[in-house]
């Protein structure tokens, strides 16, 4: 019985908050480019190891048709067990600091009312997606369900078929350079969402100089 | 709760007033509420006569123009604002509508800025306050209220773009030459021959005009022996002339001819047959304003001194081009002329740019042309495609001598691109140091795309096997032709990879004869003109000229006549490849024309019965010279 039932049984022990999100879904619809809200989001972490490390802050912009408004933006500092002082120089987030943290069940609460069933941005988007995921998975949840775009993937695509190097990955720097976009903020989680956010509208215009771009090309396959 | 993006707004914001005025808290509280808005170049933040929104604006990034509209539906640029300028306040405290339209100048990131917000907080503060009061004082951003931009305005005579060329003042010849009224036939003749002109005045001692001589005078009184040559310029002088004020337009000039049924007008003082004569206005003249006439259009791009002057010359060309295709003049012919202009075009910016590089070239270089100009097929404007070959110089120089010329590609990319070339998105452009070699590093690159043939390669090769000398030392572009054919020698693998690529597009016609039009969502049930009927002819036509040996001819329709006199069997095939070829080109472009794009994609039920036929008609040989491709490189086990 207990078999047959795995499904349903699973889902009702589901907390109140991700049937909140899943339910975002269903009444989900197709609508064109520029209406679409899109999130671009970072993560800052203690490494890179998606089981071993932690999510210290998450940070995202939210746009649509071209617009960012800064009070739609959002920015979670996590409380962590887990601490590595060598990846404070990059961050900057210190143990102990001033600013408000929050429990990771709070942060992914606060995350999930925030994102929807929105299209999430992010540069080398599996990290993030992966550390989330994980961040899920110890609370007992199933993973993102969101479609993704890769900026580093989208911008690739822009870039014409004889000087595209598949190999070679572009950090965020090298991007934002490329298209001129302000670098200011590097390694705050906001704000490099905030340059994740201008990374992917510049790729866009330049994907839609001939104004041809729709979703299947947008979406990785 | 932290909020890092407020915090770099303000960081920014506090640099520039009115912001710098508020302390930090304040400014804070409006940073929150700031929008951060990405502008394509293009885009449009509002357009004169939106009502006013709730936001005024602070450019961060790039230039964002301000235009005024003019009464005819023209704009002009009031101001552009950059980084840390301020603009569209005023309708807003005003709570009027726009007066300005706001666009972006180049690509652009720009904060909107909510009014609510901004005078809420900044409600008591006496220096911003001050700020706003000089804002509408002195009118520095929003300048031109209604009332106002009528007496600005009122006098404005457009006199910029393509269009309103008509209506522009005639440029006549001053001090035409003359003859008194008691001279004989013989002394006007000598005058006119001496000045190398086509006509002369007859004025009395006033110096008004009374009549007129022309050369068709000369011919038909004189040559015919209906009057002697010595007779007075009285006797065969048109009397009266046709008579204008100073100041009048082309197209007044053009009605008075037309009206008149003559080629010359006498401008006078006061318009009229009794005061002085003060110029002549020819039809010759009125075609040099309307740039009708490729001499004209040469020689205004030769005197060109800068981009803007070249401009304006090439836009006549596109006029030319319009009214060529409308007389129906040969294609081919269309096509050689276009290709002239748009050589002379590139000369004179190369010329214009070396005289801007702070020294002579270091060593001989040719700068060639790529793609469609490499095959003089361009007609309308394209993408730019170019590449410079420079003489081989020792290693230790190398790196010198490259960034000089990428130097100077730069500035003649970037004026060609102010004539209406866009950049390549494929920067196939001599800028880029991939493009800009020596004559070694070329042929090298040309053997490796040879020996080891790939995709990437054969891309490549469809662009870069097409060039041909615009200017500078030709001997360079003739060396590197010459290695090319000793390297194709050796290579039978890379005609097979030319020939797949020629034959990538499938045939035009679907099973039931219909047109095979495109599947994808935007271009759905469009023909691709370009990629289905057009490329398979120049790289089939490409293709069989290397593998003939042919040097010395790119363009497209030359190449299939060649081929058609070095190879009698197919001979009708090419020459029908040749005329298709023309015919598609001139499609195309007239496409291109009435929609105002590179006309690739056609939209064939638009198109009358006959043009579908005459289209149709075409696709039979681009069908048959890839079946013939298909066979003479063996390809069925290739593809």
């Amino acid at each position: 019985m207990g078999f047959l039932n795995w499904f349903s049984v699973k889902k009702k022990n589901y907390p109140e908050f991700w049937l909140a999100y899943l339910d975002t879904f269903k009444d989900q619809v197709n609508t064109d480019i520029s209406n679409t809200r899109f999130i671009a989001f970072d993560t800052e972490t203690t490494g890179f190891d998606y089981t071993e490390d932690r999510v210290l802050s998450i940070g995202a912009v939210s746009f649509i048709n071209k617009k960012i408004d800064i009070n739609q933006s959002l920015e979670l500092y996590i409380k962590q067990d887990v601490f590595k002082a060598e990846s404070v120089k990059i961050h900057g987030i210190l143990k102990n600091s001033k600013v408000n943290k929050l429990t990771e069940l709070e942060a992914i609460k606060a995350f999930l009312a925030y994102i929807k069933s929105d299209i999430l941005i992010a540069h080398h988007a599996n990290f993030d997606r992966n550390m989330i995921n994980e961040m899920l998975l110890r609370h007992g949840l199933g993973r993102l369900k969101n479609k993704f775009i890769d900026t580093g993937a989208l911008y690739n695509k822009s870039v014409h078929v004889i000087y595209r190097d598949e190999q070679r990955p572009h950090t965020l720097d090298e991007l934002a350079k490329e298209l001129n976009a302000p670098l200011v903020d590097r390694h705050t989680a906001t704000g490099d969402a905030l340059i994740t956010a201008l990374v992917f509208l510049k790729t866009l215009a330049r994907l839609d100089k001939r104004k041809h771009l729709n979703w299947g090309y947008l979406m990785p396959k | 709760m932290k909020n890092s993006i407020a915090e770099r707004v303000l960081d920014f914001l506090i640099k520039y007033p009115p912001f710098n005025f508020l302390n930090t808290k304040d400014l804070f509280e409006i940073s929150k509420e700031v929008s951060i808005i990405y502008m394509e170049k293009g885009d449009t933040l509002f357009e004169r006569g939106d009502a006013a929104k709730s936001d005024f604006y602070v450019v961060r990034n790039g230039g964002v123009k301000l235009l005024h509209t003019m009464g005819d539906n023209t704009q002009d640029i009031i101001n552009i604002s950059d980084a840390g300028d301020v603009f569209g306040i005023r309708p807003l405290i005003a709570k009027e509508n726009y007066k300005l339209t706001a666009t972006a100048n180049e690509e652009s990131i720009v904060y909107a800025i909510p009014i609510s917000v901004f005078t809420a907080v900044t409600k008591d503060n006496a220096g911003i306050n001050k700020f706003l009061v000089t804002a509408f004082a002195t009118n520095a951003y929003d300048p031109y209220t209604a009332e106002e931009a009528g007496k600005i305005f009122v006098d404005y005579l457009p006199n910029s773009t393509q269009d309103i060329v008509n209506f522009q003042t005639a440029n006549y010849t001053k001090n035409p030459v003359t003859c008194a009224v008691d001279s004989t036939l013989k002394e006007a003749a000598i005058k006119m021959r001496d000045h190398k002109i086509g006509c002369i005045i007859v004025v009395n001692n006033l110096k008004n005009p009374l009549g007129i001589i022309t050369n068709s005078d000369i011919k038909n009184k004189i040559a015919t022996g209906l009057f002697p040559i010595d007779t007075p310029v009285t006797n065969i002088m048109v009397t009266p002339v046709i008579t204008c004020k100073k100041g009048l337009t082309v197209a007044d000039g053009q009605l008075q001819m037309i009206k008149h049924h003559i080629g010359h007008v006498c401008i006078t003082k006061d318009g009229t047959v009794n005061t002085k004569l003060v110029g002549v206005l020819t039809h010759h003249d009125l075609l040099v304003s309307l740039g009708n006439s490729p001499t004209v259009i040469f020689k205004e791009i030769k005197r060109a001194n800068r981009t803007k002057k070249l401009r304006s010359a090439r836009l006549k060309a596109n006029s030319l081009l319009k009214s060529y295709l409308e007389q129906n003049i040969p294609v081919g012919h269309i096509v050689k002329v276009i290709a002239q202009i748009n050589d002379a075009v590139t000369i004179r910016a190369i010329e214009i740019a070396l005289k801007k590089m702070p020294t002579n070239p270091p060593v001989k270089f040719c700068w060639i042309g790529l793609g469609s100009q490499g095959r003089k097929e361009q007609m309308l404007f394209t993408d730019q495609d170019n590449a410079i070959i420079f003489e081989n110089v020792p290693v230790e120089k190398y790196e010198e001598t490259q960034n000089y010329f990428l130097e100077l590609a730069k500035l003649v990319t970037k004026s060609l691109n102010k004539i209406g070339f866009e950049y390549c998105e494929a920067d196939m452009m001599a800028s880029n140091p991939k493009w800009c070699l020596s004559l070694e590093q070329w042929k090298q690159q040309f053997d490796d795309w040879i020996s080891k043939p790939d995709e990437k390669a054969i891309l490549l090769a469809s662009i870069f096997f097409d060039f041909s000398p615009i200017y500078g030392e030709e001997s360079l572009s003739e060396a590197l032709s010459d290695s090319i054919y000793e390297a194709l020698e050796q290579s039978s693998l890379f005609f097979k990879f030319l020939a797949r690529d020629a034959i990538k597009n499938p045939s035009p016609l679907g099973f039931f004869k219909q047109f095979a039009v495109e599947k994808s969502r935007e271009q759905k049930d469009l023909f691709n003109i370009k990629n289905r009927c057009i490329m398979p002819l120049v790289d089939a036509a490409r293709l069989l000229t290397l593998k003939n040996n042919t040097q010395g001819i790119n363009n497209t329709s030359e190449r299939f006549e060649k081929l058609a006199l070095l190879d009698p069997n197919n001979k009708e095939l090419y020459h029908s490849c040749s005329y298709a070829f023309k015919a598609l080109s001139k499609f195309k472009t007239k496409q291109g024309i009435l929609h105002n794009d590179s006309g690739k994609f056609i939209d064939i039920e638009s198109l009358t019965k006959e043009e579908q036929l005459k289209l149709r008609r075409c696709l039979k040989p681009v069908h048959e010279i890839q079946e013939v491709l298909k066979i003479r490189f063996d390809l069925k086990n290739f593809i």
